[in-house]
């Protein structure tokens, strides 16, 4: 359904602190690599331009406030609970979508 | 023993708590973050490198001593601390609370609240765009991530915080393309004098940092949209104190004008709020010491915008009107002191205030077709549209048009939202009024908040 995750270049650009450990993930089906201590956002902007679609709008996102207070960069995994992007840091297989898989709804308690 | 809860581990949590145990009592603390230090004073995820030096700049001694006193209470099992979890709501002396590990109920028998701030964002038209963030996002990404949200940055908005992080990310290696303050240099020169008066060491750091920003900070400014380029920002419009006319390109536009006090807890635990003319915004009302009422104690940005030197003191005394009103005797010297001390930091709080004025101006001129509510792409014309139905009271106004209704319950929409309503009521944004809290104050899977009530029952 949406453009992100396609090749386009990342949006962050890495200042500081890269000689940390490598961790992969994928994000829209495509296999990446962020680094450990990396939140979610992070990983996925150093290599994508955007988190999501909006739902109310033509547009897309890539977070807003970093601190969890605008609820602007929650995503989807495969298999598993929705996450904040930004609160949230990257683990080694994470498997992200900007979108819920059709057979939602679902994580289960 | 009494059970004292404390929500928030910034500045102001962090000074509680150490207060409450040096009084002998094992208060309960319950933050958000992953690591305790709140936003200003936020620390990277375990095994990241720069000192604190490059991290807080002039402010590390502050920053590296509360984070050991906040480490040093968790070694000794002083305090009982729940990281990465968020209050909810708060009802008949428990707080509801999101964890890792599900939802809980926390029976508390007093509470202080010290839950910091936002930043209070003015919209743009433009920003609902991929690519614009808060200045706060800004200065988060650097400091806990070591990244630029991107290549060619303009910031944009008004308050020392707009300075700060300009001067952070460039001296990390970032590029800023400019430097955008819509305060006049008249409000700045006149608040100035009143800053330096109360806090001239802090004042002169300040303007060392503007100094340092040299051709790239514009004052005065009104900022008329954020174009895009591919769904990402692709330059700034603005017009100078002049009247003349910029386009500044950028693929990343941070925007904030100083702080919104998060007030939602507060609110649910029953404080209750007045209308501040100079932070345009309602605040809690409590007594000197952050006491909203016995049983409720307020501390750090989320009751007044003092900043983080000021949410330390806060801390202290919050937790000093808790002990009194439990019967323990507290160091009345202290108490003198921290008082004192209060009362200068609101002298250069209301002075930074007036210097860097919230747009209203620029907020009421918001064209029809500008996003109001980013979260649900709400205009300032269908606002503006649906107020001859529901009338200018704000909670009205919110269930008609749904400004103030999405994911971020109106953090970052409801003061413009107000501003556009006063504009068209001709009324002032006090008459608007205040946009109820609503628990949950954070987003809550439906079936942990299930299971949740479930474990009570």
């Amino acid at each position: 359904m949406s453009q992100t995750g396609t090749t386009e270049p990342g949006r962050l650009q890495r200042l500081a602190e890269t000689e940390r450990p490598a961790l992969a993930f994928t994000f829209e089906g495509r296999a990446l690599t962020g680094l450990e201590g990396d939140t979610v956002l992070t990983a996925i902007l150093a290599a994508s331009p955007y988190l999501r679609e909006a739902e109310f709008g033509p547009e897309r996102r890539a977070g807003f406030c970093l601190m969890g207070a605008c609820q602007d960069c929650w995503l989807w995994q495969e298999d598993g609970p929705r996450l904040r992007a930004c609160s949230t840091l990257l683990q080694e297989g994470m498997r992200l979508c900007a979108a819920p898989s059709d057979d939602w709804p679902g994580p289960r308690p | 023993m009494t059970r004292v809860l404390i929500v928030g581990a910034g500045p102001a949590g962090i000074r509680s708590a150490e207060t409450l145990v040096e009084a002998g009592l094992r208060p309960v603390v319950v933050d958000e973050g992953a690591r305790a230090g709140g936003q200003i004073y936020r620390r990277p995820p375990e095994g990241f490198q720069r000192p604190p030096r490059t991290l807080y700049g002039s402010e590390a001694g502050k920053a590296t001593r509360l984070h050991e006193t906040f480490d040093d209470l968790v070694r000794n099992r002083l305090i009982d601390y729940h990281p990465r979890c968020s209050v909810l709501g708060l009802r008949d002396g428990a707080a509801q609370v999101l964890g890792p590990e599900g939802v809980y109920s926390m029976a508390h028998d007093r509470l202080i609240i010290a839950t910091g701030a936002t930043d209070r964002l003015a919209p743009v038209p433009g920003w609902q765009m991929a690519g614009v963030y808060t200045l706060g996002a800004a200065q988060i990404a650097l400091k806990s991530q070591g990244v630029a949200l991107g290549r060619r940055i303009v910031l944009a908005g008004s308050g020392p915080l707009l300075t700060l992080v300009a001067s952070q990310l460039i001296a990390a290696g970032a590029r800023v393309a400019a430097v955008l303050d819509t305060a006049p240099l008249r409000t700045q020169i006149r608040g100035g004098i009143g800053m330096a008066l109360s806090r001239p060491r802090v004042t002169l750091r300040g303007l060392r940092l503007r100094a340092g920003l040299g051709r790239l900070y514009s004052a005065g400014v009104t900022l008329t949209g954020i174009e895009g380029d591919g769904g990402s920002p692709g330059a700034v419009t603005w017009r100078d104190a002049r009247g003349r006319g910029h386009r500044t390109t950028c693929d990343t536009v941070a925007l904030g004008w100083h702080l919104r006090a998060e007030t939602a807890l507060a609110e649910l635990a029953g404080a209750e709020f007045a209308w501040s003319e100079a932070w345009a915004q309602w605040l809690p009302r409590t007594d000197a010491s952050g006491r909203a009422h016995d049983g409720l104690y307020l501390a750090g940005d989320g009751m007044a915008l003092l900043g983080a030197d000021g949410a330390e003191i806060a801390g202290r005394l919050a937790a000093r009107a808790c002990l009194a009103d439990l019967g323990y005797r507290t160091d009345a010297g202290g108490e003198a002191r921290d008082l004192r001390q209060m009362r200068r930091m609101g002298r250069f709080a209301s002075a930074v205030a007036h210097a860097f004025p919230w747009p209203s101006d620029m907020v009421r001129a918001l064209p029809d077709e500008a996003v109001l509510c980013r979260c649900e792409g709400i205009t300032a014309g269908e606002l503006r549209r649906s107020l001859a139905l529901s009338g200018p009271e704000a909670n009205r106004a919110k269930s008609l048009s749904r400004v103030g209704m999405g994911r971020c319950q109106g953090r970052y929409c409801q003061i413009a939202g107000a501003e556009v309503i006063a504009a068209r009521a001709g009324c002032d944004l006090a008459g608007v009024g205040r946009l109820r809290a609503q628990p949950p104050v954070r987003p809550a899977p439906l079936g942990l908040l299930a299971a949740g009530a479930e474990a009570r029952e």
